[in-house]
């Protein structure tokens, strides 16, 4: 049937975007949080991103299998953030250009390996279809969730958990907040922090997998466009809190859906600026959010970028 | 007492060779690193089945082997320089700006911008006032990230990532609008800069102006943080923002005026892009110059002297791009792998600084 429900398409396509454009977000940043949970910041997300979209793209495709992908973009990442762990731990490094050298790094080897799959068709992840009361097909395509989504918010709320009730919430947090007290505590903070931004580095491979197996749902060199470094931004702004992080993804996917939302009821004028309404959202985020003065509230101490 | 006198010329060598070899530790090591770094890449040349001989042959030939290929890098080495300095100048605050392509690419926009409103005046008046709206859009760009560092907290590096993608959506809006040449329908441009506003050739080669601008770019940069108290209270301020505040020097000025000077270039870099290479904007100036940029500072270490020779070895390599690609049958990201090793290669090698004691006189006899 599907009627035309006019202007209210707009609030809807959003909503559906939202949820939509919002993944890759939500596990770039529950990665990040992770790490700089840790008391190590981690820019290279970004390319992690891109690789794991062209890994998990190439995988899917050579087996069949999605979810083939989606583990090899979990290795993938996790091998980008061993590697930057395992530099970082060096003495006299400088994690901030670590994180910008692996982003570049990344992007090139996803590049130079993607080249050949930029033509065929993988298949797709599976979606569940929660508007299949309706009519109209507008709301059946915004509500149709993708199982990555939902594994999403099932991971916010087991980090949450995790850093509020178990050990290894408790040994991360305090590596984060005092490596001295750490090592007081004999652990050892550099292999904390190494196997936090592994772990990290695998959640944002899995974000690079929703690009390329769902949302846009192909492989090419423009699927990212910041979205792996406005996430470590997202995290500020979610205070380093892994429910926070689902609400802040959501928001900056909403500000992402808000361009093609906008040209699906034949609004043109503007393209460009309403595409980059995310990057401004996040700008304006972080003026609001940061202070010159004092130290942000829930910061890991230990956080370069917060020092 | 006497003992420990008379020791004194025997351990530590004299003043200026002491001071000639720790100089030493800050050449060798790049250079080293930048060695370790392509016997990495040579390796992963391997891996895929390349021939890395091949393409070293193929990079020497296509970047310095002749004169044509020297041209060719010296015209692809002058936004770099630039780029470069749009790094170095805020590194020496202590702040890390990743977003040059930004400044860069608004830049070119200005300058396609104002040059349509001078096709009436002379080249004389018309190309200075051309670079100054340049380096006007590059220096409020980047110095606005300055900026909100300073008042706000506002973390440098991800803020200017972010201005970087919004200049390019400001660039596709303008160019797609208002500023659009009607006649440019499968590429959306400004409209071409008029004949005498091109800028031409270096005398005697086949480089444009850039080159020079670049060149004289980076010595003033030196001269400022090295000679000056300007950038003597800069370093201060990069050391311990709170021991310069209680010195009394402007650091809100010193971060802005660094920032944003860095950011003139950077807008100068995509003034020289349009009016000497592409003769109009479009998105051809958004070609990851401001990106590549950011290594040659690194690889540089900060320097802004370093930056000319470095940015002449990546000019080169990017000028061989395309006839690797050709050649050996690999993709244009080869250029990108490569350069991330070299990266990873050069911070790696921050670990070293201090630990050789061939370049620490005082301790060579001990």
């Amino acid at each position: 049937m599907g009627g035309d429900i006019g202007l209210w398409g707009v609030p809807l396509a959003i909503l559906g975007g939202a949820i939509r454009v919002s993944t890759p977000f939500l596990f770039v940043s529950l990665g990040e949080c992770l790490t700089e949970r840790s008391g190590r910041i981690n820019l290279g997300l970004e390319g992690t991103l891109v690789f794991g979209a062209m890994s998990a793209y190439a995988v899917a495709y050579e087996t069949g299998s999605p979810w083939m992908g989606v583990l090899a973009a979990m290795i993938a990442g996790s091998a980008f953030g061993l590697l930057h762990g395992w530099i970082c731990s060096l003495p006299k490094v400088n994690d901030i250009a670590i994180g910008i050298a692996l982003m570049l790094f990344g992007m090139g080897l996803a590049f130079f390996f993607g080249k050949s799959f930029i033509q065929p068709v993988a298949p797709d992840l599976p979606a569940i279809n929660f508007g299949f009361w309706s009519d109209y097909t507008q709301v059946q395509a915004a509500l149709k969730v993708n199982i990555l989504f939902l594994i999403g918010i099932a991971a916010s709320l087991g980090l949450w958990w995790m850093f509020r009730n178990t050990k290894i919430g408790l040994i991360i947090r305090v590596v984060g907040d005092s490596t001295d007290a750490a090592r007081a505590m004999g652990l050892r903070p550099n292999l904390v922090r190494l196997l936090s931004t592994a772990a990290g580095g695998a959640l944002a491979g899995v974000g690079g997998a929703y690009l390329s197996l769902y949302y846009p749902g192909s492989w090419n060199e423009g699927i990212s466009s910041g979205q792996g470094l406005m996430a470590v931004a997202l995290v500020i702004f979610a205070r380093w809190n892994p429910i926070y992080c689902f609400w802040a993804a959501l928001l900056f996917g909403g500000a992402g859906a808000l361009g093609p939302a906008l040209q699906s009821v034949g609004v043109t004028q503007g393209y460009y600026l309403f595409y980059a309404a995310p990057y401004v959202l996040t700008l304006a985020v972080m003026i609001l959010t940061s202070s010159a003065s004092k130290t942000m509230t829930g910061a890991p101490a230990e956080l370069s970028i917060t020092k | 007492m006497e003992q420990s006198l008379a020791q004194v010329p025997a351990i530590a060598a004299p003043g200026s060779l002491s001071k000639a070899v720790r100089r030493l530790e800050g050449v060798v090591i790049p250079i080293a690193a930048l060695l370790a770094g392509l016997l990495a890449f040579s390796l992963f040349l391997l891996v895929v089945g390349k021939s890395p001989i091949d393409f070293y042959q193929l990079i020497y030939k296509a970047g310095f082997g002749t004169s044509f290929s020297w041209q060719n890098t010296l015209s692809r080495a002058a936004p770099l320089l630039l780029a470069a300095l749009c790094v170095a100048l805020p590194a020496r605050l202590g702040l890390v700006i990743i977003g040059g392509e930004g400044a860069i690419v608004l830049g070119g926009v200005a300058t396609g911008a104002i040059a349509s409103l001078l096709v009436n005046v002379p080249a004389l008046l018309a190309i200075p006032m051309m670079m100054i709206a340049g380096a006007i859009a590059g220096a409020l760009w980047i110095g606005a990230v300055g900026a909100m560092r300073h008042y706000r907290g506002v973390n440098e590096t991800i803020a200017s990532l972010l201005m970087a993608y919004i200049a390019i959506a400001i660039m596709n809006q303008l160019v797609e609008g208002p500023l659009r040449d009607p006649a440019s329908l499968n590429k959306p441009s400004t409209l071409p800069l008029a004949e005498h506003l091109r800028i031409g050739s270096l005398p005697g080669m086949d480089v444009h102006w850039g080159l020079a601008a670049g060149i004289i770019a980076c010595v003033f940069s030196w001269i400022l943080i090295e000679k000056t108290s300007w950038g003597f209270a800069a370093r201060i301020a990069g050391g311990n923002v709170r021991a310069a505040q209680i010195q009394g020097l402007p650091v809100g000025i010193l971060i802005v005026g660094f920032t944003a000077l860095g950011g003139a270039f950077g807008g100068l870099a995509g003034m020289f892009e349009v009016s000497a290479v592409q003769g109009t904007a479009n998105a051809s100036i958004a070609a990851g110059f401001g990106y590549t940029g950011i290594l040659v500072a690194f690889l540089a270490r900060q320097n802004p002297l370093a930056i000319i020779p470095v940015a002449i070895l990546l000019g080169g390599i990017e000028a061989s791009s395309g006839l690797i690609q050709r050649r050996m049958d690999l993709p244009d990201a080869t250029v990108l792998v490569m350069q991330g090793f070299i990266f990873l290669a050069i911070l790696i090698s921050e670990t070293f600084y201090g630990q050789f004691r061939i370049f620490n006189p005082d301790r060579w006899r001990s």
